[in-house]
């Protein structure tokens, strides 16, 4: 599906090298088995690395040479404008304009002109013979001068074009940029504002109505279960007319604004509850019954036994769904665009992402730089807690 | 007073019914077994005692007061359970807490109430600990000084020692023993598959079979004069040697003749049955003895030889029954399979079992028993 | 940083309100029906009123959530279809009408179909793949782990990470999407991609399958390895190769784990629609159901009865795999 054929940097891994080694001892079947796997994984990770490799590129160099040849010095043609012509001095009769066409000391540069028709003329260190008399030199260190019998006039610099070996550059530019400027920190807080609670509450809920369902006795219990399971499947979209609908009734009832962050942690909260339930009860329904009931004969009540027994036990399985609840919401763009206002202070990073993908298109730099902003918590989340994701989710599909 | 008192108590799960009314009266301060066969509902009636199953039908009394609607929390008893059940999240000074700290005792209470237990038990280096830091013993242990320091009126263990090895099996029970001593006043019910375990910590034994109680009586009671044919087969190992006969002649002494025509005269009375009435006749093994062809009343061949040092158990077929007699024989015999044995039997140890499965002789001691209105002296036995 | 502030202070009040409820609620029943300081008898008549009342108490929020946020959206979608823009005047069925009528609809229903086709297909399938190959690997964890991780990338951001490598430079400059590049490098000529009608749907499921397939894998892998030895033992002595014995011998009985990987894809693939909006916003012919609903609840003001019409379709081509749901989960709970 993806047309990588090669991979491109899959021998300096310890793990893949170390693998390798030992099983061309073994089979070509398993060295097949390998080789497919380091595939894989490439093919999977190399869309996120680009992303992060170019991210920390030069936003020059990010916009016209690929990310994978950033390790390799690039040949780029250049235009610069000479110093103004107020710079100008006068040595011997001619008037001279010197000056560097780039403060970057790693810059070579190998070919000059003076006109976008003939950009690379001539090689370093030849002197462009221009109109008028005028001459251009630059060295390859990129210095150049300017010399004319009569002054230079005008406000501006002359164009220089020129062409240079470029080192790999990188940097936390973009990242200041897109954090200084493109309201993204500011978005940054706003999701973890919806983020948190969102997460906390339905927990909460669904841990006390999971608890309910699987020992409490009561008439209707079968059904209810079913009644989520069913809801497990119901498309958001669904919801979203009716609610909308209704938030601006009750915010023009009250008088207060339909879109607010309590009613996003509502609305994650109603639609994160089934799966949350459904993945609590799963747990909770097989823990030991002789626990229970020993607490029942110690004479706690149900409240008691919940907080007290329940709680502390179903730790991993409420990890797992804070997990997923947390990666859902963060993640979520639908219920942030149709709950939350647009303003700077209630836009979160997928909106925000979503609004620079109209805006900034072409500006790589912006954007992969804020997609790795908005991806950075998530991911963290992921590699750190990955053990209480997994579980959750076979708790949730395999018996 | 009573301990316990059951009384027709019936449980339905659905429109099954498991519990066909059990009576029982349990002394205060006695250790009660209940033994049966699986899935005849011991545990079901446990738990009924200790709340945590509804009764559907009869009363149920703890120490003269009705429970039926009482729940768990509030019926004043402990309970032991079979997997430990302690809190894994707790150490065990906040496992054996946890009842306390619910019924909001002081803090000083408390900790005096731990450690006494915790010495009782010797877990006092423990208390710190985790539940799954313990061995398994150490972990039953906890489960019964959580439920100690409760001073509960009513102790309950469901097979308690069931996961443990053999050695710590021994050394619990002796605890347990131990315990019962040291809680005279408190009542034990203890719900077990393991006879010995029966026999040696009961006070009285309760057989249930198929949601029913079979009998109620000391270990030696259900050993020596077992109401039926169910108990007399539960209680003890090998179970009894079961063979057809025919009774000849009825009286205090019943005359009866075996398959092969052998006649035997045992103090079994039998005055109200009819003369040819076909019986079961019941013998353990270790009433059987070898003897000479002549003076045999059953013979047949060797199947299978145990050989296990200070007895010698052997297995025969015999013309007289269907099913293999098996024979306890002190010491160590020198016989092998094929060998033809002759085996006779004490006459005063047979029990005879009418169609029914009703022992004649408990039948007739409970006749007496109701004819005299005597109270018969307490037959246990503290040797146990 | 005052917003920092207030954020933090609303978060806590949200989140101890929710608290709040479970104990106040609690502690109010215990002084309706108190368990210290009255008569035995009236304790346990108390505890037992109590432990009627308080599963309601403890399900009463989660029943509420449910019933506002799901079961009423469900019923009011369906009455709010029947009624026209601003949701006032019936008009029937004419929203439906004017659905099947609409090209945008039935271009959506197709290209829905095809991702329906597609998507959980590919992922399961590679999911299981990788699932297998990664268990024959020392290093498979660290493997597995790097499959899986797009499932923590928003499906924003993984549009980007692929609009990157789906980036179409125009001829003669140097490529720097990823795709064009290798397709120049192997002698073929760049293309806009996203815009090329019929593949760009395909080009847009991928990024649902690269996100996708780990969540496979991961289940997979577990259903695999919960595979009996000995039945794979029994096939090595019955002379099965490898290939015989992971289709025949293993594949039958994971079945019903991949049956949930493959009906929990189909419920993500009916409500994506992040990918689409990112990526092309529906144009040149990739619409799908759940962006253009989303399209007709803002366009123009909004035409809340066309998107609500919408919006049943989705829900009613979900209906099969809910009452397939429960059947599994009621089947499961009596396995227990
Ligand atoms: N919750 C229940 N629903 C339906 N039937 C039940 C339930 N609990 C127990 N039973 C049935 O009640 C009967 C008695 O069960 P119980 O657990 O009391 O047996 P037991 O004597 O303790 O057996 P064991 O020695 O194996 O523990 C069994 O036939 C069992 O199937
Ligand atoms: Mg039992």
């Amino acid at each position: 599906m993806v047309t990588v054929t090669k991979p491109l940097s899959s021998t300096d891994s310890p793990y893949q090298s170390r693998g390798l080694l030992s099983t061309l001892r073994r089979s070509p079947l398993t060295l097949l088995t390998h080789l497919s796997v380091i595939v894989i994984v490439v093919m999977w990770t190399l869309p996120t690395a680009g992303l992060l490799i170019s991210s920390l590129r030069d936003k020059e160099q990010l916009a016209v040479s690929g990310w994978w040849t950033s390790l390799s010095p690039s040949t780029q043609r250049l235009m610069v404008r000479s110093v103004p012509p107020d710079a100008q001095l006068e040595e011997g009769g001619r008037y001279v304009l010197r000056g560097k066409v780039s403060d970057d000391q790693a810059l070579q540069v190998l070919a000059f002109g003076w006109s976008s028709r003939e950009p690379a003329a001539y090689a370093v260190g030849d002197v462009a013979q221009m109109r008028k008399g005028q001459t251009l030199s630059i060295s390859s260190n990129g210095e150049y001068e300017l010399s004319s019998p009569e002054p230079f006039s005008g406000a501006r610099g002359k164009r220089l074009f020129y062409t240079a070996k470029i080192p790999p550059r990188f940097g936390l530019d973009n990242y200041r940029e897109v954090l200084t400027t493109g309201g993204i920190g500011q978005s940054f807080i706003n999701s973890l504002t919806v983020t948190i609670p969102a997460t906390v509450i339905p927990i909460l809920i669904a841990a006390f109505a999971a608890y309910a369902l699987s020992w409490m006795a009561m008439p209707g219990r079968g059904l209810l279960i079913a009644l989520i399971v069913g809801l497990l499947v119901v498309p958001l979209q669904m919801s979203l007319i009716p609610l909308l609908r209704m938030y601006n009734q009750i915010g023009s009832t009250f008088g207060v604004d339909a879109k607010s962050y309590l009613g996003i942690w509502l609305a994650h909260t109603g639609f994160g509850l089934p799966l949350a339930i459904y993945l609590l009860r799963n747990y909770i329904a097989n823990l030991p019954k002789e626990i229970i009931e020993s607490a029942r004969v110690d004479g706690a009540n149900d409240f008691e036994i919940f907080t007290r027994i329940i709680l502390p036990l179903s730790f991993p399985a409420l990890a797992s769904f804070a997990i997923f609840q947390f990666l859902w919401v963060w993640n979520d763009l639908l219920v942030a665009t149709v709950f939350l206002g647009t303003g700077e202070q209630q836009m979160v990073l997928t909106a925000r992402l979503r609004e620079m993908l109209g805006s900034y298109g072409g500006n790589w730099e912006v954007l992969t730089a804020s997609a790795f902003v908005s991806m950075a918590v998530p991911l963290l989340v992921f590699f750190s807690l990955q053990r209480y994701l997994v579980r959750g989710l076979l708790s949730g599909s395999v018996k | 007073m009573t301990g316990v008192k059951l009384s027709n108590i019936r449980k339905s799960y659905a429109r099954n019914e498991v519990l066909h009314g059990i009576d029982l009266e349990i002394e205060l301060g006695e250790f009660v077994v209940f033994v049966g066969p699986s899935g005849c509902g011991k545990s079901t009636l446990l738990r009924m005692i200790a709340g945590l199953e509804s009764i559907s039908d009869g009363e149920m009394y703890i120490e003269g007061a009705l429970v039926n609607h009482i729940p768990a929390s509030m019926r004043g008893t402990a309970m032991v359970f079979q997997t430990y059940a302690l809190y894994p999240h707790m150490t065990v000074y906040d496992n054996m807490a946890f009842a306390m700290r619910i019924a909001k005792e002081s803090k000083e209470v408390i900790d005096e109430k731990v450690h006494q237990a915790a010495e009782l038990l010797q877990l006092t280096e423990y208390l710190g600990r985790l539940p799954k830091a313990l061995s398994g013993g150490q972990r039953q242990r906890v489960a019964i000084g959580r439920a100690i320091v409760r001073s509960p009126k009513v102790f309950l263990f469901d097979e308690p020692l069931s996961n443990l090895d053999a050695a710590l099996r021994v050394q619990t029970r002796i605890e347990i023993a131990n315990l019962k001593e040291n809680m005279p006043g408190t009542t034990m019910i203890y719900v077990t598959h393991d006879q010995v375990e029966a026999m040696t910590l009961a006070d009285r034994i309760v057989v249930l079979s198929a949601g029913k109680v079979e009998q109620f009586g000391s270990p030696l009671e259900l050993y020596t004069n077992p109401a039926n044919l169910f108990v007399a087969r539960f209680i003890g190992s090998p179970a009894m040697n079961i063979l057809p006969v025919v009774l000849e002649q009825s009286g205090p002494h019943s005359l009866i003749r075996f398959t092969s025509g052998k006649t035997l005269s045992v103090p079994v009375a039998s005055e109200l049955m009819e003369e040819g009435a076909e019986l079961q006749l019941g013998i353990r093994s270790e009433d059987l003895l070898l003897s000479d062809k002549l003076n045999a009343l059953l013979s047949g061949e060797v199947q299978f030889v145990e050989s296990l040092g200070e007895m010698t158990l052997i297995h025969v077929k015999c013309k007289e029954s269907d099913s293999i007699i098996v024979a306890k024989l002190v010491g160590i015999i020198e016989l092998h399979k094929g060998q033809t044995v002759h085996l006779s039997l004490m006459a005063d140890k047979v029990h005879l079992f009418n169609t029914e499965g009703h022992s004649l002789r408990y039948l007739d001691q409970q006749s007496c028993d109701a004819g005299q209105q005597a109270e018969q002296p307490d037959l246990v036995t503290d040797n146990v | 940083m005052t917003h920092l502030l207030s954020s933090l202070v609303i978060m806590l009040l949200g989140v101890a309100a929710c608290g709040f409820y479970f104990v106040f609620s609690n502690w109010l029943l215990l002084r309706i029906f108190p368990v210290r300081r009255v008569s035995l008898q009236q304790q346990a008549v108390n505890i037992q009123r109590a432990a009627l009342i308080r599963p309601w108490l403890f399900l009463a929020p989660a029943l509420g959530f449910l019933g506002l946020y799901l079961v009423y959206p469900v019923v009011e979608s369906v009455r709010l279809s029947l009624f026209d823009r601003g949701g006032d005047a019936f008009v029937g069925v004419a929203n439906y009408r004017w659905l099947f009528a609409s090209e945008e609809f039935q271009e959506s229903l197709l290209n829905n179909l095809l991702w329906l086709l597609v998507v959980p297909a590919c992922s399961t399938f590679l999911g299981l793949v990788i699932a297998a190959m990664t268990d024959k690997v020392r290093w498979g964890n660290i493997a597995k782990s790097l499959v899986f991780m797009p499932m923590a990338i928003s499906f924003i951001g993984a549009s980007i990470i692929w609009k990157f490598i789906y980036e179409y430079r125009g001829e003669g400059s140097e490529q720097i999407g990823l795709l064009n590049a290798v397709v120049e490098y192997l002698g073929g000529t760049a293309q806009p991609w996203i815009t090329l009608h019929f593949w760009n749907n395909l080009f847009l499921m991928v990024i649902l399958v690269w996100i996708q397939t780990g969540f496979a894998m991961v289940i997979l892998s577990a259903a695999l390895r919960g595979i009996p030895e000995e039945t794979v033992e029994a096939a090595v002595l019955d002379g099965a190769n490898g290939v015989q014995i992971f289709f025949k011998i293993m594949i039958p009985q994971i079945w019903s784990t991949i049956a949930v990987v493959w009906t929990t894809i189909t419920i993500t693939v009916l409500k994506v629609f992040d990918i689409v909006l990112a990526m092309t916003n529906g144009q040149w012919k990739t619409q799908v159901l759940a962006n253009m609903m989303y399209d007709w609840m803002f366009r123009g003001g909004g035409d809340f009865g066309r998107g609500a019409a919408i919006a049943v379709i989705i829900m009613v081509a979900v209906i099969p795999v809910m009452i397939w749901n429960i059947r599994q989960a009621n089947a499961q709970m009596e396995g227990r």
